[in-house]
């Protein structure tokens, strides 16, 4: 028989695209990103360096308090061994700034890992659910944000106390209900998809059906706003540590130092650099902000489906 | 009208003309040629049918008529003259100028062209008005006289109606007199009658040949169904790969192909099987009433047998409860009353109260095989897991069972670590074959399994359906519109109307006049591979 018209179902693969490896796609992809995001990652990168070895590249102990304060900048006379001077109880702020880092980075992730955790499963579960249950948790959720977050996380915190564990937990509670609704609105699409069916029709688990079925596939998205999530849990903490009702000291969190500094904003008019105790921990949590946001406009953009013209 | 029609030329003019045209799409961060050197010439007043597999180049060649590359596709090199413009030279907005007032297009999906917050009157006049081609006032009287001639019911309040508010099939013709408005030079219509239930296929395929000739338009009918391509086209283009590989008048085309490409397309619709009856009934659903949200009936007093080891048909038009049937074989849909034996035991209404076995000897196969497989899952994955949740298959011994289910749907174990994506039309709809297959079922729910697939794909499935029924004695219970598929797999046939089982019997006797009326409607309403089919469906029906 003649080639052509014979049909073979092996012989369709001449007109399908092969797949490259997972690395090498992560390699084109990475070569793709723009500056933006590259700075973003660099950025990150030394972030999660400090946070990581603090206690290797402090100069000084978190609360180690010296007999005798220096001003900011007091390097440049030669007479300290403080480069950013110490606060106004003693203790070197560059030091703290690292510990902070540690410290406020590590608060913040374990927040929003807990945060999805519960806002993920419970989202997942009202998706498949689609019932009494779904509406339960959907309108539960419409009270808590009702509620003015930070408001709320106060009059919490208030009640419970702020130890680092209430703080995370509070923070992460009043969280995940973003998350429910991003989780559940992304996965309502896929669970009505032809497979998920399939899989109940197997007599799959709910378990199965929710880790295998649905969660790779609404994956991009959560892993975005995950990012989006961590900057502003980042911002919430900073906020009530200057509110005073976050992390406590004597543990470093910038925060409060942001907070301590502010007392000296007033005498800025006769030694700038005064204003650095509050300008440094205030510029380490903005500049991660927006390095976060870069990575995650990029990764955003990347899965949207939006592609450029050619 | 008339007058237009001359001042723009006479009948058998050359309208447009392609020569050696080349057309790159971009995929996997690469250039590929899509369109390999096509030439294409049409006349005025001529309907030219462009035939071939998907992805052989049809809609990227038809949109490249009106000058236009998609996304992600860019027209490399040769000429595209329309009516003595030349189109690569263009600019977009000359091109645009010419696009909705002498170039029309109309799109396969009606229902996802129109913007739902407009009514349907000022969406068909806008490209008209807003090319200054007639007042607004002329623009609205001609399209509900265009709407009348496209049998359209109510012509002078449809235009009133917002888009979601008409059928499927009445969209697609309100698209057409969208594209007819402002009376275009070509139309390019890109599989428009595909989406649509064969009894209403008929009514838009005479609406559109009926206006392309009374207004002497050149047009331009994109399909993969031979059947319909030969009721529009003076003449038909068959591609493959992105070339060319026979063009001839739709007569000698039909009576002698030259290619074998061509008669092997030709050829799908011959298969056949011969029937078998049997009285060994393994699933037998009796008195079945069934309601979505307790108020919509779609199901009343339905019962149908199912003899072991046979095909038995589900035949009717959407929305006559086909697949609602399926959805409540399979526990879905627990039914509002009657009873469904399995093997003689009373099968539990719903899904959750069924046990594995039970479940395991039903599998289902679904017209989407996109949307039924994990984007995120390899084939061995997909194929696996059954054996697995099944046979508590695992290692090794799973793996050798996947290889040999691949092998019994005829691919090869490369096809292991793929993802659905890498996998084409067809292919896909085989590893949903072998997942079902891997559970080692008795009766397999087949919901419309090839109506999402080209002729010659839909053939190598059939055929593969039939040799596993041979080999393995599985039950099928077919769903589907295609009057060919039934014929080619089933042993009985059961006819559904608005929820009701008209009739069920042996095939010969389903397929043998006389027929309950609905069923002589839907049997008739099948296209046929002759040019003068349609004609004689219009002097049959009158």
């Amino acid at each position: 028989m003649n080639e052509e018209k014979t049909y073979s179902a092996a012989g369709e693969v001449g007109q399908v695209r092969v797949r490259r490896s997972r690395w090498e796609r992560i390699r084109i992809e990475l070569k793709k990103a723009p500056v933006s995001a590259w700075f973003g990652m660099i950025v990150i990168a030394i972030y999660a360096f400090v946070a990581i070895f603090a206690q290797f590249l402090a100069p000084f102990g978190e609360a180690q308090i010296f007999p005798k304060a220096d001003l900011p900048w007091a390097m440049l006379g030669g007479e300290t061994q403080h480069f950013f001077g110490t606060d106004q109880i003693g203790r070197d702020t560059l030091s703290r700034m690292i510990f902070g880092a540690q410290n406020t980075i590590g608060i913040a992730l374990t927040t929003t890992v807990l945060s999805f955790l519960i806002g993920g499963s419970l989202g997942l579960i009202a998706a498949i659910n689609q019932s009494w249950l779904d509406q339960l948790l959907s309108r539960g959720v419409d009270v808590i944000m009702s509620i003015p977050s930070l408001i709320f996380a106060l009059m919490l915190l208030s009640i419970f106390g702020s130890s680092i564990p209430t703080l995370i937990f509070i923070i992460a509670a009043l969280d995940s209900t973003r998350v429910f609704r991003l989780t559940r609105s992304v996965a309502i699409n896929v669970v009505v998809m032809d497979y998920v069916e399939a899989a109940r029709l197997r007599g799959e688990g709910l378990g199965w059906v929710m880790r295998r079925e649905i969660l790779p596939n609404i994956l991009p998205p959560l892993v975005a706003e995950f990012g989006l999530r961590f900057s502003f849990v980042f911002l919430i903490i900073a906020a009530l540590s200057f509110l005073g009702l976050g992390i406590q000291p004597p543990t470093a969190d910038w925060g409060s130092m942001v907070r301590d500094g502010s007392r000296f904003i007033q005498f800025v008019a006769y030694d700038w650099t005064l204003a650095l105790p509050s300008l440094l921990p205030a510029g380490a949590v903005a500049l991660l902000t927006v390095a976060v946001n870069f990575v995650v406009d990029w990764f955003l953009h990347k899965t949207s489906g939006l592609r450029d013209e050619h | 009208m008339s007058t237009n029609t001359e001042q723009r030329g006479e009948k058998g003019d050359i309208l447009l003309d392609m020569r050696d045209v080349r057309i790159d799409g971009f995929s996997d961060e690469r250039w590929h040629e899509i369109i390999k050197g096509v030439d294409l010439t049409l006349k005025r007043g001529e309907v030219l049918g462009l035939i071939g597999e998907s992805g052989a180049g049809k809609s990227t060649l038809g949109k490249a008529a009106m000058g236009y590359a998609q996304p992600g596709c860019k027209i490399k090199s040769g000429s595209i003259m329309f009516d003595g413009i030349d189109l690569m030279a263009a600019t977009e907005a000359e091109k645009r100028e010419l696009w909705g007032s002498r170039i029309a297009y109309v799109a396969q999906s009606a229902a996802a062209s129109f913007n739902p917050a407009h009514r349907l009157l000022d969406q068909t006049i806008e490209a008209t008005v807003g090319h200054n081609v007639s007042s607004e006032e002329d623009a609205r009287k001609d399209a509900v006289e265009l709407y009348d001639s496209l049998s359209l019911p109510h012509p002078n309040s449809i235009g009133e109606r917002y888009p979601h508010q008409v059928s499927g099939g009445q969209l697609q013709r309100v698209m057409t007199a969208m594209a007819m408005s402002p009376r275009p030079d070509l139309i390019i219509f890109d599989e428009p009658t595909t989406a649509l239930d064969v009894t209403t296929q008929v009514e838009v395929l005479l609406a559109m040949r009926e206006i392309v000739e009374r207004f002497n338009t050149a047009a331009i009918y994109i399909t993969h169904d031979l059947a319909v391509v030969a009721q529009m086209a003076d003449r038909i283009k068959v591609l493959r790969y992105g070339e060319e590989v026979e063009d001839a008048t739709t007569e000698s085309m039909l009576s002698a192909p030259k290619e074998d490409y061509t008669k092997s397309l030709w050829s799908v619709r011959a298969l056949e099987k011969s029937e078998s009856p049997s009285d060994d009934i393994v699933l037998d659903i009796k008195n079945i009433d069934a309601a979505y949200a307790r108020s919509v009936k779609v199901l009343k007093d339905v019962s149908i047998k199912v003899p072991r080891g046979r095909t038995v048909s589900i035949v009717g038009e959407s929305g006559s409860g086909k697949s609602t049937t399926a959805r409540v074989l399979t526990g879905l849909l627990p039914p509002e009353a009657g009873t469904i034996k399995f093997n003689g035991e009373v099968l539990p209404a719903e899904l959750k109260n069924r046990s594995k076995d039970q479940l395991r000897r039903i599998q289902m196969i679904y017209q989407m095989a996109d949307t039924a497989m994990n984007p995120k899952q390899t084939v061995g994955e997909i194929i696996g897991r059954p054996l697995d949740f099944y046979h508590e298959l695992s290692g090794a011994d799973r793996d050798k069972r996947v290889s040999e289910l691949l092998d019994l749907i005829e691919l090869d174990d490369s096809f292991i670590d793929r993802l659905p994506s890498e996998l084409s039309g067809g292919q896909k709809q085989r590893i949903c074959i072998a997942r079902a297959l891997a559970a080692e079922p008795e009766v397999i729910i087949c919901d419309e399994v090839t109506s999402a697939l080209d002729q010659i794909v839909q053939e190598g499935i059939l055929k593969l359906l039939l040799r596993l029924q041979k080999e393995l004695g599985i039950t099928y219970l077919f769903i589907t519109h295609d009057i060919a598929v039934v014929s080619a797999i089933s042993d009985e046939i059961v006819v559904m109307f608005q929820g009701e089982v008209v009739e069920q019997g042996l095939k010969s006797q389903i397929l043998q006049p006389p027929y309950p009326d609905y069923t002589q409607l839907l049997l008739s309403s099948v296209p046929e591979m002759d040019p003068n089919w349609l004609d004689k469906f219009v002097e049959a029906r009158d």
